[in-house]
């Protein structure tokens, strides 16, 4: 579904990401880690064309997304609260994506409706615009909102961070129904290893910009990545953390 | 602030001389008294102007609260620094050179000066009471209303409140011992708005941030012009929900009365036939340069997502160019009370509406593709003017907006007749219209190329 090739940003001196070659396949639900700075969102806002590459190029579903349009109608996307229109109620702004992605009313309300266990009760009927929400609220209607329309590739940043426990276990089993039976491709990228691990099948490492990680994720994942996360990527230096412990 | 600002300066200075004569020379009566007489009706525009856009200091407080200082200094420094504000110093800018002129004039020097500093403890205690009435609205307004209605009965002749307010003014020169009662009102208003403050200075009191009531309207009858009936939907809530574009509207508004400044003699030089295209086009206009202007900025807070949406450019601009046009149409509709001015005075209305329609809708999307200034829509800071907003390429484009329909008037007002001038500028609206098509796909290449620097341009807070 996703293919990158030779694909870099550099700002001056600096490159932010450099990615030779990725790929990932339909339906697949795709985790990124990496530390701040590691390059996650600049590789997620060069797959929705909000920055151009350095060099190379994304393929989304044999659309090249720098030069063609076409790949917006089964893509969609909850980066950050920039996603969000804040003088909307969660209805209109739901309505209004419906609108855009060619979904009527009642498809809007079924949808979003199958949600309402997700929503907590914080989100419908609120008389409250997005904006004074609280951080975690105008999250899940947002990443409710990026479900609308049925796209083939949903991509969301950090969806667990604000979230409350109840929330993120709810989301974990969202995210991998998604993949499972409707044959989304989702990427998700988080801070939190334990998150990814349980709810995406493959998982990459970026740092620094560079891809160092490529892992189908299994029961010794977890512990792989916290590993490499706590510093000590040499094995030796993984048995001296673990004496550390003792 | 700063070009807003700057013209109110040149103009009051302007006035604190000049007034003086003119009345001297309209031969209204004493200059002093007469502007005493109007000066009530000066206090309640002040007001009214503070309670829409003076800052509150309650905004700033926060951040302080934490750090090691007495509650009543952090009050006494917030109070202190809407002393500092534009909205207080800036009347000097007239009293100051009125007073000077009075002293020169031969007014008794302690009169005047009694006189002056009186009037400033009144406008300190505008400050104060816009203070103490923030965001009350079911206060304010119905003052407001009265002194409309006061207004009104002053100009019909029912009942004329300057009758009652202006003996306290001249009273501030002729008995100068009575400036002691401003004073008096500005520092018991100061201790009002102190113990106002230190008494809700918790969050969840005076601090609290308020959360409007979301109200929804039923706008579905727009939903039979497909997508851009999705995105006028947007563009009429954000008008009315935000405080700064609620602002751009008001404005537009105002600006349907800009015309009554030509051809009635108030400003001399705007009496030239060749002006009163200049006023057409403001009046039909208002909304085309208060709002049109700043698209798509209006939507920088939200940018990202309509650049990622499934949303094509040309319908995102056409639905921004309807809004444009269908606010120019109203207004001209609007502005049909210049016809009691003369078929003429409309005329030129609607031959600025037609140019507006047909060249300036056009050219104020192109302008706004490279203004790329994020916009804080709740906040009206900065609503008068802000320096990106006047970069060269928007002012090389605003001339065609303005200089070019009075040239072409001209052209057929002075080589030919009047008549050949309203034409000629109808003709050039109608003409741009007819290649709206061909100036759409050159502004839709130049918003894709501009996209990226726009998306980084509108992450940068506003």
């Amino acid at each position: 579904m996703i293919k990158a090739q030779n694909l870099t940003k550099t700002y001056g001196a600096a490159t932010v990401l450099n990615i030779e070659n990725l790929e990932i396949p339909k339906g697949q639900c795709f985790g990124l880690v990496g530390n701040n700075g590691a390059g996650k969102t600049t590789f997620f806002s060069l797959l929705l064309d909000l920055i151009q590459p350095s060099t190379g190029q994304i393929i989304n579903n044999n659309v090249q997304v720098n030069t063609s349009e076409d790949w917006k109608p089964f893509t969609s996307a909850f980066i950050d609260e920039s996603f969000l229109i804040g003088y909307l109620t969660p209805e209109e702004y739901f309505y209004f994506i419906g609108e855009l992605r060619g979904q009527n009313k009642a498809d809007v309300d079924a949808l979003v409706n199958s949600f309402e266990d997700f929503f907590h009760g914080e989100i419908l009927n609120q008389k409250k615009y997005l904006r004074d929400l609280s951080k975690g609220n105008q999250k899940k209607a947002g990443i409710v909102a990026s479900f609308i329309g049925s796209p083939e590739l949903v991509i969301l940043d950090e969806p667990f961070a604000n979230l409350d426990p109840t929330t993120q276990i709810r989301l974990k089993g969202i995210i991998k129904n998604l993949a499972a039976n409707q044959n989304t491709t989702v990427l998700v990228s988080s801070h939190d290893l334990s998150h990814v691990t349980e709810v995406c099948e493959r998982i990459v490492v970026l740092d620094k910009g560079e891809l160092v990680k490529d892992i189908k994720t299994s029961a010794a994942t977890l512990k792989e990545l916290e590993i490499f996360f706590s510093g000590a990527e040499a094995p030796d230096a993984a048995v001296a953390v673990f004496e550390d412990e003792e | 602030m700063g070009f807003f600002a700057l013209y109110f300066i040149v103009v009051f200075l302007s006035m604190g001389v000049g007034s003086f004569y003119l009345i001297k020379k309209a031969d209204m009566g004493d200059p002093l008294e007469v502007v005493n007489k109007y000066l009530i009706y000066l206090f309640v525009l002040d007001l009214l102007i503070r309670y829409m856009l003076q800052k509150m200091p309650v905004a700033n407080i926060k951040p302080l609260l934490y750090l090691p200082f007495e509650k009543a200094q952090v009050v006494n420094y917030s109070l202190g620094k809407t002393i500092a504000s534009f909205f207080n110093w800036g009347y000097a800018f007239f009293f100051l050179p009125f007073s000077i002129v009075l002293l020169i004039e031969g007014y008794n020097p302690l009169g005047v000066v009694a006189w002056h500093f009186g009037i400033f403890a009144l406008i300190y205690c505008s400050n104060f009471i816009n203070i103490l009435v923030n965001n009350k609205d079911s206060v304010f307004y119905p003052v407001i209303a009265v002194f409309v209605a006061l207004g009104a009965c002053h100009y019909f002749g029912v009942f004329d409140i300057t009758n009652y307010t202006a003996p306290f003014f001249n009273g501030l020169y002729n008995a100068p011992w009575m400036v002691i009662f401003p004073w008096i009102a500005v520092i018991g208003l100061y201790y009002a708005a102190f113990n106002y403050f230190i008494k809700n200075m918790y969050l969840d009191a005076g601090l609290q941030t308020k959360h409007a009531i979301a109200k929804t309207e039923d706008l579905s009858f727009l939903d039979k012009f497909g997508s851009t009936g999705t995105f006028l939907k947007n563009d009429i809530k954000l008008i009315k929900r935000n405080k700064r574009p609620k602002t751009a509207g008001l404005m537009s508004f105002l600006f349907l009365f800009y015309g009554l400044l030509f051809g009635s003699g108030a400003v001399e030089v705007y009496n030239g036939p060749v002006w009163q295209i200049f006023g057409g086009i403001f009046v039909s206009g208002g909304f085309l340069f208060t709002f049109g202007q700043f698209v798509p900025s209006w939507d920088s807070a939200y940018y990202q997502l309509m650049m990622s949406q499934n949303i094509k450019y040309r319908d995102y601009i056409t639905s921004k160019w309807y809004l444009v046009v269908i606010a120019t149409l109203i207004s001209t509709v609007l502005a049909s009370f210049y016809l009691f001015f003369g078929i003429n005075a409309y005329l030129a209305v609607l031959v600025g509406a037609i140019y507006n329609i047909g060249v300036n809708s056009h050219l104020v999307l192109l302008g706004g593709a490279f203004i790329k200034m994020p916009i804080d829509l709740t906040s009206n800071k900065k609503a008068f003017g802000d320096k990106q907003a006047f970069n060269m390429k928007t002012m090389l484009l605003s001339l065609p907006k303005l200089l070019l329909p009075m040239i072409i008037f001209a052209a057929g007002y002075y080589l030919v007749n009047p008549t050949t001038g309203y034409v000629l500028v109808a003709a050039a609206g109608i003409l741009g219209l007819a290649f709206r098509n061909i100036v759409f796909n050159k502004i839709e290449k130049i918003y894709k190329k501009e996209k990226y620097k726009t998306i980084h341009a509108y992450k940068q807070k506003a």
